[in-house]
């Protein structure tokens, strides 16, 4: 990133014909924003559409203020393309609608080179025909359930095959679990997370009997007699353990009723996909000591990288208690990228850049290289860790390499044979290998 | 051959000169520098057969993450309360340890499982009766057939009949896994473990594999005892479960009761007093932590009546700036107590911050008692307790007190009771007090088991209206017995339905019941119900 920053004033030259080339090649509403946008002297402007109010606050606040702290280094290095960058904010305030409506907003009235956001899948959903319709591009850093692959959409959030799959392995492999609850919240992701896992169970011999599936409504918070029947239920004389995709404060309830049902880690490991360390702030971790949770990053991670980001972010947020987690760790990676990106192509204008975006590689905090795949997905490590009295995680396995995302999953009868290669020629976002056409939900195609 | 060879292995292991004993504890102790968890593991097993004079220091430290290893050497450390190092390998002081150079050393679950078992073979001799209980009740976790001589030598010497039988249930459970044993003696086994009965032996039992027939058989049909017994059990429990719910339901809903059954006035901000009351117990805890740790597990009695006074006073104040214009007009009512409760949330997300507030569980809320196949979990029992001992109070309030005797008459003919001479409008404000004030005490009880966020309100306020008209409204007896029927319900309904499903099937037959019989389970009768 820093390094190619003295060549900015040639580059940003050839890259703006190129810019105007592009453009020249277009027509219509596109055109004249990627004009607009491309060859303005002005700042470029990146949108920030996270919630600052309502129910999701809590997780999304710290992601507008870790791209606000991102933006602002960037141009203490010079900015890019030898132009400074201008953060957009806006408050979807947790409503879906809302997030369309913003998105549409930082598009075509601001003219937004890049956008940053979302969290919730339902969000993500809403804004996808916005950012379609307007060709922008969207970078979403939160770890989902897959099924999807849009043109303009950078998903830098893992997968399931990189955080739910390699979480079973390790269970499987390595604890010898042979029964397993699988418990989550009653809305897309738990549902569509534990339909990938349990076709991949029963692909492992996993009889259907040793599968348990709970759902809970948000919020849920007497766990009762749900714990007291995991514990008949892990009572079979085989290992058991929960791999748990219940989101948000309901957690707290549920460990703290694991506790006092005398449930251990040690007997029953409870592996979780939406528990990090912000989630673990402020809350008395010690009845969940032991339990597991599966992330691309953790901010007990020892390396000088992930140390300077740390120690940047307490600067920033002035409290040096402020942790760090994992979709923090995607918007450092999802933002550098499209800085690369944006460098590389030269111009702002999102086909340029969203073509050069593919096989960009930048640095992550996890101790490795994040790359763009063609699918719009990252390589990412995945991470085990168990929760310790602190409230941090303690990293007890991780896979040997980068995983690659499988945004469709091999193991839904549907989505078998789907794959998203957003490079010329095929450019498709579901690409089916067995009758060779490009299907509908692919995104769209230019 | 197997039969002679384990007795032949544990003589040998007696047998072992000194010498070989300390070169094994040292290799443990080099074992726990490890960064392998696999390692680490082996060292503690080590540890704890190895006779070191220190193991349980050690091995007790690493539990309570409190053994470090000096980067450079690989010695370790154990750290006391006041800061310093003490020499693991010695137990003496060590003196200038920079704690930069040590590092910690690190415990997963396979680690832990395995320090919960050494701990407990190395605990059974232990003075103390309760450790020498919770020691054998490790090594039956881990049925670890290593553990078999330690646990035999300890029966020898018992004498407490309770920690004995813990420590024969061990013996047997490591019997069982155990190469050597006889079929006799694995017999005997089985039946001490369905004697036990529980959830644990059930999964001991279910586990064991590779037994002769006849102990397998036994085995299967002990397996099958237990699953009976504890179907039983599991009624009961969903009836504990149930009471816990009701419970929860009667408190919240016991303030609306008051302002909504007695007074009429359709308050959409009931649930933010609870919301309230949760804040109260925070800030309480907030302050004991500061000015007088020692005092912490008495924190919620100190918030049950600084509670009951912050809401009572916001629920007067709320009736004298607003409720008191719109007696009469229901909607307005509504949509004002609406809009107050979402300022009340702003208010407490501008003073407390978005995140949720940990409120601490005391040391006596914690955990679980077993009674014959029941687990009653602590926190559940005392709120099941203090939900009765509010409604009794409220009740004896009603009924005994002045104040109680004036909010009736006004409630029933406010004319006549104006016209004796009672301060309606005054009454009215303490009314109002009075059930937003115990609004607040449930916000206590509801901190120690939801999580305390400007939302907690929403989540109840709902099912809080349900209970009050399904009791029948104004009959706070209605309202307790309502709680109690829609908790064990709901429980009973929730393994079959599921929990979405069970709370819609709940709200169905509550709208069906209303349509039979629409002023609920016990409704007024008389005059005062015609007003």
């Amino acid at each position: 990133m820093a390094s190619s920053t003295p060549m900015l004033t040639r580059r940003e030259f050839g890259g703006l014909a190129a810019g105007a080339a592009t453009v020249a090649a277009m027509g219509g509403v596109n055109a004249a924003f990627s004009s607009a946008a491309a060859q303005g002297t002005g700042p470029i402007k990146v949108g920030i559409l996270h919630s600052l109010s309502g129910t999701m606050a809590i997780s999304e606040t710290t992601l507008k203020d870790v791209m606000l702290m991102l933006i602002e280094q960037q141009n203490a290095k010079g900015g890019v393309l030898g132009r400074k960058l201008e953060a957009v904010v806006v408050d979807p305030a947790s409503n879906w609608p809302l997030f369309a409506e913003k998105a549409r907003g930082l598009l075509s009235v601001d003219k937004c080179a890049a956008v940053f956001g979302c969290w919730t899948s339902v969000s993500r959903k809403s804004v996808l025909p916005v950012f379609e319709e307007l060709n922008g591009i969207l970078f979403y850093p939160v770890q989902y359930e897959g099924q999807e692959c849009s043109r303009n959409v950078f998903y830098t959030g893992a997968a399931p095959n990189q955080q739910a799959i390699p979480a079973v392995d390790y269970l499987m492999n390595d604890v010898k679990t042979k029964r397993w609850v699988l418990a989550g919240t009653d809305y897309v992701y738990p549902r569509t997370t534990n339909q990938i896992l349990e076709a991949y169970l029963r692909l492992k011999g996993v009889p259907a009997d040793d599968i348990m599936i709970n759902y809970t409504p948000f919020g849920h918070s007497d766990w009762q007699n749900i714990v007291a029947s995991i514990k008949k239920f892990g009572s079979a004389g085989k290992k058991t353990a929960v791999v748990s995709t219940i989101n948000g404060d309901a957690n707290v309830p549920f460990y703290k009723e694991l506790g006092n049902q005398g449930i251990k880690a040690t007997d029953i490991p409870v592996v979780a996909f939406s528990v990090g360390e912000e989630e673990l702030a402020g809350i008395d971790t010690k009845p969940l000591v032991g339990h597991l949770a599966a992330w691309n990053y953790f901010e007990s991670v020892d390396n000088a990288d992930n140390k300077a980001f740390i120690d940047a972010w307490h600067k920033f947020i002035k409290n040096p208690k402020r942790t760090t987690n994992d979709p923090m760790e995607a918007h450092f990676i999802g933002f550098n990228m499209w800085v690369e990106g944006v460098q590389k192509a030269g111009t702002t204008a999102p086909d340029a850049v969203i073509d050069a975006l593919i096989g960009v590689s930048v640095p992550n905090l996890s101790g490795g290289y994040s790359t763009m795949m063609p699918n719009h997905h990252i390589t990412k490590p995945v991470l085990i860790g168990e929760v310790q009295a602190d409230g941090q995680f303690n990293t007890v396995w991780q896979t040997p390499g980068l995983v690659v995302a499988q945004e469709w999953s091999p193991y839904v009868e549907d989505t078998r044979d789907l794959i998203g290669d957003w490079r010329a020629p095929l450019s498709c976002g579901a690409f089916n290998v067995k009758t060779g056409k490009c299907g509908a939900g692919g995104g769209k195609k230019v | 051959m197997k039969r002679i060879a384990w007795p032949l292995l544990v003589t040998l292991l007696c047998l072992l000169p000194p010498a070989g004993r300390a070169q094994s504890a040292d290799e443990a102790l080099a074992a726990l520098s490890s960064p392998s968890f696999e390692t680490i593991r082996q060292g503690v097993s080590m540890l704890a057969q190895s006779g070191h004079p220190q193991a349980t220091a050690i091995l007790a430290a690493l539990q309570s993450s409190r053994l470090f290893a000096r980067s450079s050497d690989k010695a370790l450390f154990i750290k006391t309360d006041s800061g310093a190092f003490n020499d693991a390998a010695t137990g003496k002081l060590a003196p200038d340890i920079m704690a930069s150079g040590l590092k910690q050393v690190r415990l997963n679950n396979a680690v832990r499982a395995e320090l919960d078992a050494a701990l407990g073979s190395l605990r059974l001799f232990s003075p103390d009766a309760g450790t020498r209980r919770d020691a054998a009740e490790a090594v039956f976790h881990s049925h670890d057939p290593a553990a078999l001589p330690a646990v035999e030598r300890a029966l020898t010497h018992e004498s407490d009949p309770a920690v004995k039988l813990r420590m024969e249930q061990a013996s047997a459970a490591a019997l069982l896994f155990a190469d050597g044993s006889s079929e006799p003696d694995r017999l005997i086994a089985v039946a001490v473990l369905r004697q036990r009965g529980d959830i644990d032996s059930r999964s001991l039992l279910a586990s064991l594999s590779g037994q002769p027939p006849a102990v397998a058989a036994a085995a299967t049909a002990a397996v099958n005892a237990i699953d009976w017994d504890l179907q039983l059990w599991s009624i009961a429990q969903s009836v504990y479960y149930g009471l816990s719910l009701g419970s929860v339901l009667l408190l919240a809903a016991a303030g609306l009761a008051i302002t909504f059954g007695v007074m009429g006035v359709i308050n959409m901000a009931h649930g933010e007093m609870v919301m309230i009351g949760a804040y109260v117990t925070f800030v309480v805890q907030q302050v004991i932590r500061d000015i007088a740790p020692g005092l912490f597990g008495a924190s919620l009695l100190v918030a049950v009546p600084l509670a009951f006074m912050v809401a009572g006073l916001i629920g007067i104040a709320i009736e004298r700036t607003l409720i008191r214009w719109l007696y009469g007009r229901p909607l307005e009512t509504l949509l004002a107590t609406w809009g107050l409760s979402l300022i009340l949330q702003q208010a407490v997300r501008s003073l407390f911050g978005p995140n949720n507030r940990d409120v601490s569980t005391p040391g006596w809320m914690s955990g679980a008692m077993q009674l014959g196949g029941l687990t009653l979990t602590y926190n559940r029992l005392y709120i099941i307790i203090f939900a009765f001992l509010v409604l009794a109070a409220l009740m004896a309030a009603l009924r005994f007190t002045s104040l109680g005797l004036a909010m009736r008459a006004v409630t029933q003919n406010r004319q006549m009771a104006a016209a004796m001479g009672i301060r309606t409008p005054w009454i009215d404000a303490l009314t109002f007090g009075l059930g937003s004030g115990v609004a607040g005490i449930a916000g206590v009880a509801l901190s120690q088991i939801d999580n305390v966020s400007p939302n907690l309100g929403q989540g109840y306020i709902i099912d809080s209206f349900m209970v009050v008209v399904f009791g029948g409204v104004g009959n706070l007896w209605g309202t307790a017995m309502g709680a109690l029927t829609l908790g064990i319900v709901n429980k009973f309904l929730e393994p079959v339905a599921g929990a979405v499903l069970g709370k819609i099937v709940v709200l169905v037959m509550l709208i069906l019941f209303i349509q039979r019989r629409p002023r609920g389970m016990f409704p007024l009768k008389g005059r005062a119900a015609e007003a």
